[in-house]
């Protein structure tokens, strides 16, 4: 089976999850016999890829797959005419392109399915459908309402996420919270999405990494005292809930002392966050790791005693299942995907300090919960496997071809 | 020659469900069991609860009851009610604890023996239990003006210590459940004695037959449904070939509750007692009816402590995992203090938090499996059912420690 696959980045190119989604999926996919071909918006090496074939629908730079910005990528883009660089200046640029390179792309491989992941590369499933009249899959990662927190979001992009779903043959989305979004604002049958959660795959992980050697020496010094080690990793905006999880980390430190947190990521609340920190008067018990990747990226999950994912919004959040990986206690917001498939964590409505706090403090307090919650987890997240996501993908397909060949007929 | 008979025994229970009581409540308020103050609608709303079971099993299944003693003057049952039942009774169905003295005045219901608070103390604090033991039969004793002869204990946990101790205090027959791997060869439908005892009689539940009505009755998908008052009959007529007794050993909220209503189990009740009271051969007895009409046919050993919960039928639902031993250990390791306060107010919130419920919902043995719907409780998970347990009994240490504290002082 031909599956034209719609993407925006894959590993190592990637900038969050979705890229590793997408990388995860596709190999299992095509271990099922599926044949594909995915489109990205870049030009660059997937030195780890070869059982599918890469297209390139840009000439850019991965750092530029968002645009170029007006001045930022003049001079490292050399190879671009300046044509070209006009063009590929923002997203919609960029999209317009990829759009093209689709429909060129679909004239000489007909595809049986389309397979388009998120907005940024639904136009372009949507003109590969009306070129071919092959199904198409819409897989909703996240809607611009979960990108967008309490703020109302870019209209622009809740017209293509309302065209696209409404054209979709068949609608994925990674958790039943995600599918309530895009049944409750954007008005689409209940019954034409199908909920996917993401999986977790343990070999990504590293599993024979040993935390002798951690990156967060000091960190470590206060775990031999007797610290327990909060922990977020995430992207420090709005949508993450941070400022629930700094406040209550305030109230839980008020109860019991030996508490550290370490906040692990950057991005435009990190400043309004340390200024928090100080005001609450727990400046010396956080710390800002910034951005980190590979070994300082795994040890923060490794010297974590205790995983928060604060989220006001989180369509799934891959990074709770890598945590549990790492022997982490999990605390989850309801308002997450993630919480839906897994049963040893504590649970909380992100507004809810209180019961947040309460909660870091008795696993604190008690090694039996502790314990418990650490233990039970592992024998709970290695039950999710990107096989039998994708057996359920597989199953997607074959009916919409089916359903499809019938129609044709007619 | 006695009759064959059936012995039926309600067990009516209602524990002081723990509310989302958080550690920012401890030394400030002590109102644990009083989740109605703070959400009505929440599961641990003891209130509401009981009001709910009230009218969909209490009250129904007590008027059928009346109905059925009036009609058949050979129909004939036991209940076991407990301190903290009677006391929800108390406040919020009066009319309902008034059902039951009538059934009691009746001479047809009997009340047996049991811990006044549905404790496990037999298992950690001999002298505790002693004293709960007590206060139940005094308890009995001024709501319904009988004496207790027969005991039971809190899940029918069961083993020869505990025959032992009952027949030392004068009981005249005790329950237990009547396990295959324990009886072998015998079957539960006779009277025996306790191994190393030497008046005391012991009544074996038929946990097929008894588990046909609570657990089974409803199930549309059990190839004997739909269970009619001819067929169970038919059954009991055959189970009691050539025996004597079939102990029907039952939660009372199997009718109503568990077996809603729409399934038809009252009106199978009337129907069944009617139909058993037909032949002039089978008949109902008391529990001591039961020992009185019947001689010893052996005796049997329980070394080993055997419940009525699962299919292990051990204490692991309730004393299996690490999180469950930490909350009964901090439970009884403050019973000195809390008893040295004299405050009754303190010890009786301290016994509230004995009832097994607390820690069964701790109980995660069947949440790893996934299966959550087999975790019945009023909590999110077993990990806030520890939380909340945990919190109170900090806040009972606290209370407990100013008291005896401004006693010295003084």
């Amino acid at each position: 089976m031909n599956i034209l696959m719609l993407g925006w980045e894959l590993p190592p190119h990637n900038s969050g999850g979705l890229g590793v989604a997408c990388y995860y999926l596709a190999r299992a996919l095509s271990e099922r016999g599926a044949n594909i071909d995915f489109v990205v918006p870049y030009s660059a090496k997937h030195p780890n890829i070869n059982f599918m074939k890469i297209h390139s629908a840009t000439p850019l730079l991965p750092l530029y797959k968002f645009g170029m910005g007006a001045y930022d990528g003049y001079s490292t883009n050399t190879a671009l005419s300046p044509d070209e660089k006009y063009d590929l200046k923002d997203i919609r640029g960029v999209q317009r392109k990829y759009i093209k390179f689709v429909e060129g792309f679909v004239k000489k491989h007909k595809p049986d399915v389309i397979h388009a992941h998120d907005w940024l590369t639904m136009e372009a499933g949507m003109r590969a459908k009306a070129l071919t009249n092959a199904p198409l899959v819409i897989h909703v990662h996240a809607t611009e309402f979960d990108r967008s927190g309490a703020s109302s979001g870019n209209p622009i992009v809740h017209d293509i996420e309302y065209q696209g779903l409404m054209m979709a043959d068949r609608i994925i989305a990674v958790s039943n919270y995600t599918k309530k979004i895009i049944v409750a604002k954007y008005g689409i049958p209940a019954d034409k999405i199908e909920v996917l959660h993401n999986a977790i795959d343990p070999d990504s992980l590293n599993l024979d990494y040993f935390c002798d050697d951690n990156t967060y020496k000091y960190i470590d010094e206060l775990k031999q005292q007797g610290y327990k080690i909060v922990t977020t990793v995430t992207r420090f905006t709005v949508q993450k809930g941070l400022s629930f999880l700094m406040k209550a980390a305030a109230k839980a430190v008020e109860k019991y002392d030996k508490l550290v947190f370490l906040f692990v990521g950057d991005g435009e609340q990190r400043n309004e966050l340390i200024q928090m920190a100080a005001d609450l008067g727990i400046a010396d018990k956080v710390f800002f790791t910034g951005f980190v990747r590979g070994k300082h990226w795994r040890d923060a999950y490794a010297i974590s005693d205790i995983f928060v994912m604060s989220s006001v919004s989180e369509p799934f959040g891959i990074t709770a299942l890598e945590a549990a990986h790492y022997n982490n206690a999990l605390i989850i917001t309801k308002q997450s995907g993630v919480s839906e498939v897994l049963g040893s964590i504590f649970k909380y409505d992100f507004w809810d300090v209180d019961k947040l706090a309460d909660e870091i403090v008795n696993i604190a307090l008690s090694p039996a919960l502790e314990g418990s919650l650490k233990s039970n987890i592992k024998n709970e997240y290695a039950r999710i496997s990107w096989g039998d996501v994708a057996d359920r993908c597989m199953n997607i397909y074959k009916n919409m071809v089916s359903m499809n060949s019938g129609r044709s007929k007619l | 020659m006695s009759k064959k008979g059936i012995v039926f025994y309600f067990h009516v229970h209602q524990p002081f469900r723990v509310r989302h009581y958080s550690i920012f409540d401890i030394s400030n308020k002590h109102d644990y069991f009083d989740q109605a103050r703070y959400d009505y609608h929440s599961k641990c709303n003891n209130e509401m609860i009981f009001k709910k079971v009230a009218d969909k099993s209490y009250r129904p299944m007590n008027a059928l009851l009346e109905k059925l003693v009036k009609e058949h003057p050979d129909f004939k049952f036991s209940f076991s009610i407990t301190g903290t039942f009677i006391e929800q009774a108390e406040m919020w169905a009066p009319d309902i604890l008034e059902s039951f003295k009538r059934l009691v005045k009746s001479g047809k219901a009997e009340i047996v023996s049991e811990t006044y608070y549905h404790s496990l103390a037999f298992f950690y604090d001999r002298e505790e239990f002693s004293r709960q033991v007590a206060m139940h039969r005094a308890k009995i004793k001024e709501v319904f003006g009988v004496d207790t002869k027969v005991f039971r204990n809190t899940e029918l946990a069961y083993n020869n210590e505990l025959a032992k101790w009952a027949d030392d205090n004068g009981f005249e027959g005790i329950l237990a459940e009547g396990w295959d791997p324990i009886l072998e060869w015998r079957s539960p439908n006779f009277v025996y004695r306790p191994v190393g005892t030497s008046n005391i009689k012991l009544l074996l539940k038929n946990y097929k037959m008894s588990d046909d009505l609570a657990f089974r009755f409803g199930d549309k998908s059990w190839k004997e449904w739909p269970m009619t008052a001819d067929k169970f009959d038919l059954w009991a007529n055959e189970s009691l070939k050539d025996q004597e007794i079939l102990n029907l050993f039952v939660d009372y909220e199997t009718f109503g509750e568990h077996q809603w209503s729409d399934t038809g189990i009252f009106e199978f009740f009337d129907f069944f007692v009617k139909k058993w009271l037909s032949r002039n051969d089978t008949t109902f007895y008391t529990t001591s009816d039961a020992i009185h009409s019947f001689e010893s046919s052996g005796e049997i050993s329980m070394p080993y402590t055997v419940t009525w919960a699962d299919t292990e039928r051990d204490l692991t639902a309730w004393l299996g995992n690490s999180m469950q031993q930490e909350a009964i250990k901090c439970l009884y390791e403050i019973e000195n203090d809390v008893l040295r306060t004299e405050d009754t107010e303190l010890i009786s919130d301290w016994r509230k938090l004995q009832t097994s419920d607390h820690v069964y919902y701790m109980c995660t043995k069947w949440f790893n499996d996934g299966d959550v719907h087999a975790y019945f409780s009023p909590y999110d998970s077993p990990y806030d059912a520890f939380i909340y347990f945990m919190n109170a009994i900090r806040d009972i240490k606290w209370r407990a420690n100013q008291i005896n504290y401004n006693k010295v002082v003084k």
